[in-house]
């Protein structure tokens, strides 16, 4: 691997501190240290935030749950506050690549890389959740923008995100079994603020709300009432599965996670 | 550059590495600790599995100077106290769980961390906790028996001791 400068940032000001031109946070590395070893990221230094104590908690309180940026994802699978108030979300980060990746892997590193194949996204945007970074609080609505892009600034970091605890909520993961990723994924929450629908894994412009599913689920609540697939226009085609198949499991892994609600 | 501390199988080590300096060149250039393999080197094999405070991580896919203050264990320090082996290490020779040899220290290593959290395992809960771990010769199948065998042996190590 390439050398860069290494910080290890004690708190967020800290962290912002060393941020600048060509610097990159690091937290778990899941996904940035293999990038880096295959050289297609170059940062010429990482700080890396997983000894940041005030962004390692987990709370919940006033019907919200609150998990720190650097809480892994296997505290979160772990954790007996999250199994209570949002059991899919629990679930969710269980299932996230192995056992060893879910010790190291954190929320915020997920939330901010944005995979078009990533768990979590699906997670912020399917409840509602408030993603809170350095420079101020964004809605899950409006963070993801695409593939690998969000709305997080130049020098900014995810701090921590907040989902509101639903009515009920359940995610189906048909995992591609080389990468463990969703070959597609589809959360699923009814709440206060409606259903609402997120679909990873399907679409080349990453995470996003599956409207109309969301309607015809808002006048009926039951697997019967999830729409045929949507239009494969605009869906990821690779080895793995053409746009028509990912379309297909659109329908048919929101099916199952209305059945599981 | 970045000075680091840190346990490993029960001593202190420090040195001054890199910041690119993987857990995994640590443990092995820098202290020679063979034990721990390097498969894929991307995060997918598992051979370079040891605990860091106590959990399984890939050590190809974590820097050293993240890690100053935790304590380590590898494969090195899975055997008893008297240099014979541990319990998942036996079951493993008495299981035939292994053909070349080159995933177990990671399979070891794997198997110890879930026997931790999930001293009962079923079978089914084994092999979903191998998902990280990937052995090219034994079909799996005299690793998972390996597995049971030595959480049947610790249960009955803790009756014995009872």
């Amino acid at each position: 691997m390439y050398a860069f400068d290494y910080v290890k940032a004690g708190s967020v000001s800290d962290a912002v501190a060393a941020l600048g031109d060509e610097a990159q946070p690091i937290s778990g590395g899941q996904t940035l240290i293999p990038t880096l070893k295959a050289r297609l990221a170059m940062p010429s230094k990482l700080v890396d935030l997983t000894g940041i104590a005030e962004l390692k908690s987990i709370s919940v309180s006033g019907g919200v749950v609150k998990i720190g940026g650097a809480v892994t994802h296997g505290a979160v699978a772990d954790s007996a506050d999250v199994k209570g108030a949002i059991p899919a979300l629990a679930s969710l980060a269980g299932h996230i690549g192995d056992p060893a990746v879910r010790h190291r892997g954190t929320i915020g590193g997920s939330v901010a890389n944005n995979d078009p194949s990533a768990c979590y996204p699906s997670a912020c945007l399917g409840l509602g959740a408030t993603i809170h970074t350095s420079g101020g609080d964004i809605a899950a609505d409006d963070f993801f923008q695409g593939m690998f892009a969000t709305a997080l600034g130049e020098g900014q970091i995810v701090t921590g995100v907040s989902f509101p605890v639903p009515e009920k909520a359940a995610y189906m993961k048909f995992v591609q079994p080389a990468s463990r990723f969703a070959l597609v994924g589809v959360f699923v929450s009814k709440g206060a603020g409606g259903v609402r629908v997120a679909v990873t894994g399907a679409s080349e412009s990453g995470v996003f709300r599956w409207s109309a599913a969301e309607q015809a689920l808002a006048g009926n609540f039951s697997a019967s009432a999830v729409p045929s697939a949507p239009s494969s226009d605009g869906m990821i085609g690779d080895l793995h599965g053409s746009p028509e198949y990912r379309a297909h499991l659109v329908s048919v892994m929101t099916k199952r996670a209305v059945a599981a609600c | 550059m970045p000075k680091v501390s840190m346990t490993v199988n029960g001593e202190t080590v420090s040195g001054d590495v890199e910041g690119r300096t993987l857990l995994v060149q640590f443990l092995r250039e820098h202290l020679g600790l063979t034990g721990t393999h390097v498969g894929c080197d991307t995060a997918q094999c598992g051979a370079c599995v040891v605990h860091v405070n106590g959990d399984s991580v890939k050590s190809c896919n974590v820097f050293a100077a993240a890690l100053d203050g935790a304590s380590v264990t590898t494969i090195e320090g899975m055997a008893n106290a008297d240099g014979t082996l541990g319990v998942v290490q036996q079951a493993f020779q008495d299981h035939h769980g292994l053909q070349c040899g080159f995933c177990t220290p990671g399979m070891v290593m794997t198997a110890a961390d879930l026997l931790k959290r999930n001293p009962n395992p079923t079978e089914a809960e084994v092999r979903a906790y191998l998902e990280g771990n990937i052995c090219r010769c034994t079909g799996y199948h005299n690793i998972v028996k390996a597995i049971m065998a030595a959480a049947a042996n610790m249960s009955g190590a803790k009756v014995a001791a009872e």
